[in-house]
């Protein structure tokens, strides 16, 4: 049977581990490699790299970490932000990512989808989504509305839409970061997840706001995610990845245990 | 030295780092007389499998895949290595290589709650001892990422099993010198580096 998957977010600024809030005041806390090793250690299923560096020129320092932890850490990992072309996939995928994550770009421009999941495949492409609750409308027949940008820009695109038509250009997992729910520590947005993961045949990654053992169990069943991603409650050490993990067993889901 | 063989076929990278890790000389290559002179072949590969038979015709790294499996020497097969050994994939329609007898089918579910790709860690129940895996467990937990699974014709080629949803497919298969896993061993963690280490000890016989 599938086990479902704990996944740390690690957010990188230059080079450093760093942490958000609601996507603004952010500080550095760690070197990323070291803390991806840890979890690897500890039995993490999965990371993703979020480059959050201002400038495209010091880009290329994330190259380095990608490479540094390539040769540390033998489980699936993928790496986002600031990916706008085929090209810039690709030199994440030889520096060793296993998937790269799309988000603005595509929301700007979704042929890049397309042509990533051409490129390297559709299991490669993750398209990661920031999401806002909004008023339902006529526009926004959710309830959800698509931001870029870190959350600052709205784009009047609505957030089942936009997940059905990211499946359809060829995104082989959707992570639902809701922006309302990231850093709050309250819990993952449970109805956004399970509206999206109901919808979309494709796994789904829950995302923003994991605070406690009990969010992750119920964004896993409730919220019927395939993933759930974790942040600060594993970057400020407050629980580790095997004691999520030994929580979520105990309370049946199945998880991944030896390692 | 092994070869890994370059058939534009995914993360070749990926599994070339796992081989350093665990101390062996590996080199990618699309030359067939380089992959006639290895010692090994690892035959790994994401993506579909009908890019992926053209590639190696259009490469000649077909007839050299076969060649080295006739001279006796060890094969691993991974991923799309695995089901395009087989005799043909539904995808694209392909005839494949066919060291495995049997063909690969499409995962089509009823229950709409089971996603496709297979993407996660799920279980390997070993069904017959073999060498290469004296190093796991039965029930140890590898990465799967795979649309699509190989369903050999005879039971005796089969050595691992996974069940997905109501589905239970291949998941290890093995046939004289060759062995290979639909999971991807290099991203398994601690234990698929171990598999990746019992490759280096392994002549090759069951």
């Amino acid at each position: 049977m599938l086990s479902k998957r704990i996944i740390s977010c690690l957010d990188v600024r230059n080079g450093n581990l760093a942490k958000s809030v609601k996507f603004v005041d952010t500080k550095d806390i760690g070197d990323p490699v070291s803390k991806a090793k840890e979890y690897y250690d500890d039995g993490l299923d999965e990371l993703v790299f979020y480059d959050i560096t201002a400038s495209s020129d010091d880009r290329n320092i994330m190259l380095d970490v990608v490479e540094a932890v390539a040769k540390q850490v033998y489980i699936p990992f993928s790496v986002g932000g600031g990916i706008r072309s085929v090209e810039d996939a690709s030199k994440l995928l030889w520096a060793g990512a296993e998937k790269i994550n799309v988000n603005s770009a595509a929301v700007q421009r979704p042929a890049l989808i397309k042509e990533c999941a051409h490129a390297i495949g559709n299991q490669n492409t993750v398209l990661s989504m920031d999401i806002l609750k909004v008023e339902i409308s006529r526009d926004f027949p959710s309830g959800y509305e698509v931001v870029i940008n870190g959350g600052r820009t709205r784009m009047g695109i609505d957030a089942l839409t936009w997940a059905l038509q990211g499946e359809e250009l060829g995104a082989g997992e959707l992570v639902v970061n809701s922006i309302d729910a990231d850093g709050t520590r309250e819990g993952y947005e449970l109805n956004l997840t399970r509206m999206i993961a109901e919808a979309v045949s494709i796994p789904v990654i829950a995302s923003g706001g994991a605070g406690k053992p009990e969010h992750l169990y119920d964004v896993l069943t409730e919220g019927k995610a395939d993933a759930a991603l974790v942040a600060s409650m594993v970057h400020y050490n407050e629980y580790t990845v095997s004691e999520l993990k030994k929580y979520l067993h105990d309370r049946g889901v199945k998880v991944r245990l030896k390692f | 030295m092994i070869a890994i063989v370059d058939y534009d076929a995914g993360n070749l990278r990926s599994v070339q780092r796992a081989c350093e890790h665990v101390g062996l000389d590996a080199e990618i290559t699309l030359n067939a007389h380089v992959i006639r002179q290895a010692d090994k072949l690892i035959f790994p590969g994401v993506g579909s499998a009908e890019s992926a038979v053209d590639t190696l015709q259009h490469r000649g790294l077909d007839k050299a895949i076969l060649e080295f499996f006739a001279s006796g020497k060890p094969i691993l097969g991974i991923c799309l290595g695995l089901q395009i050994a087989h005799e043909y994939s539904e995808e694209g329609d392909k005839e494949c290589l066919g060291i495995i007898e049997g063909a690969c089918e499409r995962f089509m579910f009823s229950d709409k709650t089971l996603k496709v790709p297979h993407i996660g860690w799920n279980e390997v129940e070993i069904v017959t001892s073999h060498p290469m895996l004296e190093s796991i467990e039965d029930g140890d937990e590898f990465y799967f990422v795979h649309s699509y699974f190989a369903h050999p014709t005879s039971n005796t080629d089969v050595f691992g099993k996974t069940t997905y949803g109501d589905r239970t497919f291949a998941s290890v298969v093995s046939r004289d010198n060759f062995f290979a896993t639909q999971f991807h061993l290099e991203k398994s963690g601690e234990k698929g580096l171990r598999l990746l280490s019992s490759f280096a000890d392994w002549n090759g016989t069951c």
